[in-house]
């Protein structure tokens, strides 16, 4: 039996009478790659942000391992510190060099001194390639780079999860690349992933599972090469052919 | 007397009023900084009890003169029994309403610093309190520094209220001067140049600081 780290039960959220996400569950296991698609407004990134409570859904329920994110005793800073977040547009804090960055929730949050903080963040952007930019502020990077640090940050928290929410989406086609390998890289080395993206090219190569959402539903769930060469689905077919087509993405 | 040997002449006077003026400013944007933030706070992040009791502030601040402000605490206070000399009554007066034009530049900065940076400090597992101190105020208090240039200039000037409570800051000094000397308008254009000199090496040292904190890259 695979290790489960995140079970999801049946979450829903409504934004006044618009019911955005109606009855999602799934799980992930540890140390695989799910990738969730879908067409935009499906409530996708609703979704992870409902996983660490930024928005807290309506109804339902997610355990992270064995503790219950949605139960109200839970300290929720504790479990976000515990599941990293990457966005789409990167959110670095912009007054802080990159290792500052990287630094800052290990020394605040974790309370560890700052001599092994600055290793631990060190390690991490040597292992996103920006090992020589930790004295550069965010302005002073590229769109892929930026990105790469907000990697670094998630992961120096050294969390069980990593959601990615679109981490490509606002990058220039040539810097896509960049981010793609270290996210590889990392699911390579055994990080369980929870990501929404476009990269169908990506999905194919490292998704353990695909998640095709829409409308607030999973419409299905299934291997890669299920759902990209078997899907019964009429819909999704139509939609991995539309964003094929779109996006290239041959695996 | 030519107006170069009156000038020299009451200039030690008058500079005595201009170190007047000077600790006025100074305590008086200090008490407006330390109004000034927690009421900023209070107007963005507070529950809606502390958002009223700002605001409620800030409008009865604003929407009053100063020197009403300054007579109600000079003039008025001692028939409740509290007696400030000219000078602790004009730096209280000035740093409360200081404060409240402050909170608003505070306020500003605050609601520009991106909310994208805040989600991601509470991703990370911070709390509201760490968000604000590591995220929120650091970047508050430079993009604050402008706006913040302009409320000390305006202080520097405005100080002169306190002559109306007879602070002996430098436009009383002026005042005394001329009603002796009979030379109003040299004395007055010498105090003008005062201020006129205070506020430029003001202005060159705050755009100074404002070029050292500057965020690289932005």
């Amino acid at each position: 039996m695979p290790n489960v780290i995140l079970q999801v039960e049946d979450i829903h959220k409504n934004y006044g009478k618009l019911s955005v996400l109606k009855g999602i569950s799934f799980q992930v296991n540890q140390g695989e790659t799910t990738v969730i698609i879908g067409p935009s407004g499906t409530g996708k990134s609703t979704l992870l942000t409902c996983i660490n409570q930024l928005t807290p859904p309506d109804q339902g329920r997610i355990w992270l391992e064995k503790k219950e994110i949605t139960h109200p005793d839970t300290d929720i800073n504790i479990i976000r510190s515990s599941i990293g977040m990457v966005f789409q547009h990167f959110n670095l804090f912009t007054h802080l060099s990159v290792l500052d960055n990287v630094r800052l929730g290990l020394l605040v949050v974790k309370k560890i001194p700052r001599n092994e903080a600055t290793e631990m963040s060190m390690e991490k952007l040597n292992q996103v390639g920006l090992g020589d930019k930790i004295n550069a502020y965010p302005a002073e990077l590229s769109g892929g780079q930026q990105q790469r640090v907000s990697i670094a940050r998630a992961l120096a928290m050294n969390p069980k999860l990593i959601l990615f929410d679109e981490p490509t989406s606002a990058l220039d086609p040539e810097l896509i690349g960049e981010v793609l390998n270290v996210m590889t890289k990392l699911a390579e080395n055994g990080m369980t992933m929870l990501v929404v993206s476009h990269e169908m090219g990506f999905a194919r190569a490292v998704a353990n599972d695909i998640i095709f959402m829409e409308k607030g539903v999973i419409v299905e769930e299934g291997k890669p090469d299920v759902m990209f060469q078997h899907s019964e689905n009429p819909r999704t077919q139509e939609f991995l052919h539309k964003i094929t087509e779109l996006y290239g993405g041959k695996a | 007397m030519s107006f170069l040997t009156l000038a020299w002449e009451i200039l030690p006077k008058l500079l005595q009023g201009t170190i007047v003026t000077i600790e006025l400013t100074l305590i008086a944007i200090l008490i407006g900084f330390f109004i000034g933030i927690p009421v900023a706070m209070g107007r963005v992040y507070g529950n809606k009890f502390i958002y009223v009791l700002c605001t409620f502030f800030v409008e009865i601040i604003r929407g009053t003169p100063l020197l009403t402000q300054l007579f109600i605490l000079y003039f008025g206070l001692p028939s409740v029994g509290i007696m400030l000399s000219p000078f602790t009554a004009a730096y209280i007066g000035i740093g409360i309403n200081s404060g409240a034009y402050q909170a608003e530049y505070f306020r500003g900065a605050i609601q520009s610093v991106k909310r994208e940076q805040l989600i991601a400090a509470y991703s990370i597992g911070m709390n509201q309190m760490q968000a604000i101190r590591h995220i929120i105020l650091p970047q508050m208090l430079r993009l604050v520094i402008p706006s913040w240039s302009n409320e000390l200039i305006y202080l520097v000037k405005y100080s002169s209220m306190a002559y109306m409570i007879q602070a002996p800051e430098i436009m009383s000094q002026g005042r005394a001067i001329a009603s002796r000397t009979y030379r109003t308008f040299e004395v007055f254009i010498v105090i003008a140049l005062i201020y006129l000199v205070l506020v430029s090496i003001l202005s060159k040292f705050l755009d100074r600081i404002e070029r050292k904190v500057r965020i690289p890259g932005l």
